[in-house]
C-alpha cells in the first residue's frame, strides 16, 4: 500500500492507502478518527465535509488522497473545542446557529475559508461564499448573523 | 447485550453500566404511597452491584416515575425519554419542563432518549408531539415525584407541604412564601438524599394529574436556554450515527434494483478483483457488497455488475397531476360537511372554481441514511436516527424473527429526516446485512440512494369550489382532494430489504395525517371537504413535515386570495371577516403590520420597481384546525424576464400557547420558513416509467444560501394557554404566502409547484398573450 505524507491540524501524519484515488473524507473519519467533516452527496454538491486544504476551502469527497500529499489539512476538530472554541465556532454558538448541524461543520468550514481571504466580508460576500454549502433545516439566517458577528467582533 | 468497551463513542452502555455509573438511584415506590400518607421511598442500589446477579433492570413502563428519571444523591437528575431530538430542541425543552417542576437548574438534568432498553415508549417522535406528549409526560413524572418528596419531607420536619420547597436537591421552608415556587431554601432543611430508605423497591405511578406549576409561577420554562448539542454540534465533537464504529464491522453498501420491482437475474463478481475484501451479499433480490474498508465498500458498489429484469410500473412524473385524477379509490371520506354545499354554490352570486397540485417530494436528508446493526444470538443491537425506535423494536423483531427481548434500538443523531427518511430502511439493511454476515454491519446510503429511495411526502390534487354573495363573500366551499389512503396498521411504511429479500413483512401505506386544513377556517353557511383515498401511489408514501397541511393550506389560502382579488377586497380584510377567534386575528394582524402591510386588494398596482415585480402575501393556518395560530406574510420580487422568484422578507406570527424555549422555538419556525420556501420554489421528484431520476442535489434542487431572506418571527407566548406542538406549524402557511405574493407582483396565479423559473415565466407569457388578444 502506498503511504501519502500531509498535515492534518498541524500535526504530520502519514497515512496509507490501498487506492490512491480515496478521497480524503474517507481518510479523515476512518483513519485518523475525525469524524466532523461528514459524508453528504459525495458529489460536491452540498458541502458537508468541507475542509481546508492550504487555506482554501475544499470538498474533501471528491479529494484524493493522492492531491493532499504534501499539503495542509484543517478540519474543524482543528479549530476549537466547546470549552475553547474558535471566533467562528463561538458566534455559531452564541447565535444557536444550528439544528440538526450534519451541514454545521462544513459551513464553519467554508466561513474559515472566507475570512482567511476577506476578513471584512459584505454580506453578499458572505452569501456567495455559502452558496455551495446546503442545510436542509433552514437555517441560513441564523448562520448569516453568526458570520456578520464574527465579522463584527473582528 | 454486546459490549464493546474499546469503542471510543461509549454510547454502548448496557443497563449494568448505567447503574454502575450512577451509584444511587432514587426510585419511587407507591406500594406504601397508595395509602396515603405511608409514603416510602427506596433507595434502588443495583441489585448486580450488591449481590453479582442479574443487572437490575431500568423500568420503562410509562406510567412509572422510575421510566421518566432517576434522582441522584446529589441531587441531579437523569431523564429518560422515548422521544427523540432531530435537531428541534427537545433536548433543552424537556429539560426545561422537567426542571421546572423539580426546581433544578437544566445543566443538572442529564437527558438520555431514545434508547430502547433504558426509556419508556413515548410514541414515535412525530406530529410535533416531542414536547406535547414527550415533554409533558416527563413534567408529569417530575412533579410526581417531587410532590412524593415533599410530603415526605413534610413529614420528616413537620412542616406544612405547602410551605416545603424542593431547590437543587434539597427541601425546606419556602422563605417568605407558601408555595413552592420560591427558589431561597432556609438553612433548615434536608437534602432529597436523606428521604430515602434502603428498603425494597417498589415502584411509584405517575400521577397524571400531577399538580403542575402554574403559569405565573414559571422560571425555568419560558426561557431562551442555549440548546446544550450546539457547542459539539459546532466544533466537530457531536456524535452521529454516520460516526459510530464498531470493532470488527463491516461497511455495506446496498445496491437498489436498477427499477422499481425489478428481479435481480444476475450477479457478476469478477469486477471486485483487486478490491480489498469485498464481498457480495444476496438474499433474493436483495443485494449489497461489504469490506472492512468503506471506501472498498463504495467501489465494490459501483464495480459490481448486476442485471436486473426490467420494471416499469411508475406513470411517470410527466403528467402525474391526470393519473392521480383517474386512480383507483380504496375509499372515500368526508372531513366535515355543514349545510348543503352543492345547493350553496349553485344558489350563489358568483361561482369560482380552481384546481390546485402538489408533487411528490423528498425528505432530502442532507446526509444519507445511516445505520449500524449487530445482529447476534436471535437478537439484536440497531444504531439508528430513526424517529420511531420503539416501533422499531417490535416491528423489526417480528420481520426478522428475532426475539423482541433481546433487541435493542438506541437513537443516535443523524441528519435532519423530517418525517420518515430513509433512516428505517437503512436500519433494515443494516440488520439483514449484520444476520447474514454475522458481523457488526454499518450501512451508509450514498445519495442517489437518499434521492431515489426515501419513502415519499405524496402527491396532493386539491380541486376547490366556492360561491359568493354579491359582496364577495363566501356562501359555500367545496374541497375535494386525492390523496393516497391509510391502508395497514398505523404507521405502516414498508420496508425495502424485507420486501427485495422476499421477507414477510405488514403490507400497509402511510402518509400521515394528510387531509388535515383541506377545509377553510373561516366562517361560512355551507362547507364540504372530502377526500378520495387513492388506492396506491406511485411512490412509496411517507410522512413529510407537516404531513398533507402545506399543500391542502396552499389550496385553500390561495383559492381564498382568489375570491378576496376578486371582490377587491384587501386580503387581510377578507380574512379577517370570516374570522371570530381573537388568536387568529392576532396573528394575521401582527404578520401584517410587521411586514408594513398597506390596506389594498391585489394585484398590486405598482408593482414595477427596477425591472422587477413586487408585491405581497399573506397566508394564515389553524394548524390541524385544533392547534397552533399561524400567520405569514411575505414580499417577493418576481423577474419578468427570467421568471426568478426571490422571496426578500418574511414576517411570522406564531402561537402555539406556553413557549417553553423562545430561540429553540424561534429557531424551528425559521427553519420551516426557510425549508417550505424551498420546497414551494423548488423540490419536485422526478421519475420516469421506472424509477426516481433526480437522484442528487442537481435534480432535486433545494434552497441555497443567497435565496435567504430576512425572516422576522413575532411569537405570541401564552402561558396560560396549553402548549402545542410547533415542530412543524409553521411550515403550513408558506407555500400560500408565497403564491399569493406573486399573484400581488403579477396578477397571474401559479396553482401548482414548484415555482421554478420556466414554469413562471411561461405563466406570465401566457397570461400576457391573453391579456393581448383575450379569447
Amino acid at each position: 500500500m502506498a503511504a501519502y505524507k500531509f498535515q492534518v491540524n498541524g500535526r504530520a501524519v502519514t497515512v496509507e492507502s490501498w487506492d490512491p484515488a480515496q478521497p480524503l473524507l474517507y481518510v479523515l473519519r476512518n483513519t485518523l478518527n475525525l469524524h466532523a467533516a461528514k459524508f453528504g452527496c459525495g458529489l460536491a454538491q452540498c458541502g458537508a465535509c468541507t475542509v481546508l486544504v492550504d487555506g482554501e476551502a475544499t470538498r474533501s469527497c471528491v479529494t484524493t488522497i493522492k492531491q493532499v500529499a504534501g499539503r495542509a489539512v484543517v478540519t474543524p476538530e482543528g479549530l476549537g473545542t466547546p470549552e475553547k472554541p474558535d471566533p467562528i465556532q463561538a458566534a455559531f454558538i452564541a447565535e444557536q446557529a444550528a439544528q440538526c448541524g450534519y451541514c454545521t461543520s462544513g459551513m464553519i468550514m467554508s466561513v474559515k475559508g472566507l475570512l482567511e481571504k476577506e476578513s471584512r466580508p459584505t454580506t453578499d460576500q458572505i452569501k456567495a461564499a455559502l452558496a455551495g454549502n446546503l442545510c436542509r433545516c433552514g437555517t441560513y439566517v441564523r448562520i448569516l448573523r453568526a458570520v456578520q458577528r464574527v465579522v463584527r467582533e473582528g | 447485550m454486546q459490549r464493546h468497551p474499546e469503542n471510543p463513542i461509549s454510547i454502548e452502555m448496557s443497563r449494568r453500566q448505567i447503574l454502575k455509573t450512577a451509584a444511587l438511584i432514587v426510585s419511587f415506590g407507591t406500594g406504601a404511597i397508595q395509602s396515603e400518607g405511608d409514603a416510602q421511598i427506596a433507595l434502588a442500589v443495583p441489585s448486580d452491584a450488591a449481590s453479582g446477579s442479574a443487572p437490575a433492570a431500568k423500568p420503562v413502563d410509562p406510567g412509572l416515575v422510575d421510566s421518566f428519571l432517576a434522582m441522584h444523591p446529589d441531587g441531579s437528575v437523569t431523564i429518560y425519554t422515548g422521544k427523540v431530538d432531530i435537531g428541534t430542541g427537545l433536548r433543552i425543552a424537556i429539560r426545561q419542563m422537567a426542571a421546572e417542576e423539580l426546581g433544578l437548574s437544566t445543566d443538572r438534568i442529564a437527558l438520555v432518549e431514545g434508547d430502547t432498553a433504558l426509556t419508556p415508549d413515548q410514541g414515535s417522535t412525530g406530529g410535533s408531539t416531542g414536547l406535547t406528549r414527550g415533554g409533558l409526560e416527563v413534567r408529569k413524572a417530575a412533579a410526581t415525584a417531587r410532590d412524593v418528596l415533599l410530603r415526605l419531607a413534610a413529614q420528616r420536619l413537620q412542616i406544612p407541604v405547602e410551605q416545603l420547597a424542593l431547590v437543587n436537591g434539597r427541601i425546606g421552608r419556602a422563605e417568605g412564601s407558601e408555595s413552592k415556587t420560591n427558589t431561597r431554601v432556609p438553612s433548615k432543611d434536608i437534602p432529597v438524599s436523606e428521604l430515602l430508605s434502603d428498603s425494597a423497591r417498589v415502584d411509584l405511578k405517575v400521577d397524571f394529574h400531577a399538580n403542575l406549576k402554574h403559569h405565573l409561577a414559571l422560571q425555568v420554562i419560558g426561557r431562551p436556554i442555549p440548546r446544550p448539542d450546539i457547542p459539539a454540534k459546532c466544533t466537530g465533537g457531536e456524535r452521529y450515527v454516520q460516526d459510530l464504529t464498531l470493532p470488527n464491522m463491516l461497511h455495506a453498501r446496498v445496491i437498489r434494483p436498477a427499477s422499481i420491482e425489478a428481479k435481480l437475474l444476475a450477479v457478476d463478481e469478477t469486477p471486485l478483483r483487486g478490491i480489498p475484501g469485498a464481498r457480495v451479499v444476496r438474499v433474493e433480490n436483495f443485494l449489497a457488497v461489504t469490506a472492512k474498508d468503506e471506501w472498498a465498500a463504495i467501489r465494490a458498489s459501483r464495480a459490481l455488475k448486476a442485471t436486473w429484469s426490467d420494471a416499469a410500473t411508475l406513470p411517470g412524473s410527466q403528467d402525474l397531476e391526470k393519473h392521480v385524477r383517474e386512480m383507483p379509490i380504496a375509499a372515500e371520506e368526508t372531513i366535515v360537511e355543514r349545510g348543503d354545499s352543492a345547493a350553496g354554490i349553485r344558489g350563489a352570486t358568483k361561482q369560482m372554481a380552481a384546481t390546485y397540485f402538489w408533487p411528490c417530494q423528498s425528505h432530502g436528508s442532507l446526509g444519507p441514511s445511516c445505520a449500524v446493526a449487530d445482529v447476534r444470538d436471535g437478537g439484536a443491537t440497531i444504531w439508528t436516527s430513526s424517529q420511531g425506535t420503539h416501533h422499531m423494536r417490535v416491528s423489526f423483531s417480528k420481520i426478522f424473527g428475532l426475539d423482541v427481548d433481546k433487541v435493542r434500538v438506541i437513537y443516535l443523531d443523524g441528519a435532519g429526516s423530517y418525517g420518515g427518511n430513509g433512516n428505517d430502511d437503512a436500519a433494515a439493511d443494516a440488520v439483514l446485512i449484520s444476520k447474514t454476515v454475522g458481523q457488526p454491519v454499518r450501512v451508509q446510503w450514498m445519495r442517489h440512494d437518499e434521492h431515489g429511495w426515501d419513502p415519499k411526502g405524496p402527491q396532493q390534487l386539491i380541486d376547490l369550489r366556492a360561491g359568493v354573495d354579491r359582496y364577495g363573500r363566501i356562501v359555500a366551499w367545496e374541497t375535494e382532494m386525492w390523496v393516497p389512503a391509510m391502508l395497514g396498521p398505523t404507521g405502516t411504511i414498508p420496508l425495502l430489504a424485507p420486501a427485495e429479500a422476499g421477507i414477510a413483512q405488514p403490507s400497509g401505506q402511510w402518509p400521515g395525517m394528510i387531509a388535515q386544513n383541506g377545509d377553510p377556517p373561516y366562517l361560512m353557511q355551507h362547507l364540504k371537504a372530502v377526500a378520495h383515498r387513492t388506492q396506491t401511489t406511485p411512490l412509496r408514501p411517507s410522512h413529510l413535515r407537516a404531513p398533507g397541511k402545506v399543500a391542502n393550506t396552499f389550496a385553500v389560502e390561495c383559492f381564498t386570495d382568489e375570491l378576496a382579488a376578486d371582490a377587491g377586497t384587501d386580503p387581510v380584510t377578507y380574512r379577517e371577516l370570516g374570522l371570530s377567534d381573537f388568536r387568529a386575528i392576532d396573528v394575521l394582524r401582527r404578520a401584517a403590520s410587521m411586514i408594513g402591510w398597506k390596506n389594498r386588494p391585489s394585484p398590486n398596482p405598482s408593482a414595477k420597481r427596477d425591472g422587477l415585480l413586487i408585491g405581497r402575501g399573506i397566508a394564515y393556518t389553524h394548524y390541524k384546525q385544533s392547534e397552533n395560530y399561524i400567520a405569514t406574510a411575505m414580499e417577493v420580487a418576481v423577474d419578468p424576464a427570467s421568471g426568478k422568484i426571490t422571496v426578500q422578507r418574511v414576517t411570522c406570527a406564531h402561537d402555539c400557547g406556553l413557549v417553553v424555549n423562545p430561540d429553540s422555538l424561534q429557531n424551528q419556525i425559521e427553519g420551516s420558513i426557510l425549508q417550505t420556501i424551498s420546497r414551494t420554489l423548488h423540490e419536485e421528484v422526478k421519475f420516469d416509467r421506472s424509477r426516481v431520476t433526480s437522484v442528487d442535489w442537481a435534480g432535486y434542487p433545494i434552497l441555497r444560501f443567497p435565496e435567504a431572506p430576512i425572516v422576522t418571527v413575532a411569537l405570541i407566548d401564552r402561558p396560560e394557554m396549553p402548549m402545542l406542538g410547533a415542530g412543524e406549524a409553521s411550515c403550513a402557511p408558506v407555500a400560500a404566502a408565497l403564491g399569493n405574493a406573486v399573484f400581488d407582483a403579477t396578477g397571474v396565479r401559479l396553482r401548482a409547484v414548484p415555482f421554478t423559473p420556466d414554469k413562471v415565466k411561461a405563466a406570465l407569457d401566457k397570461a400576457a398573450r391573453e391579456k393581448a388578444s383575450p379569447a
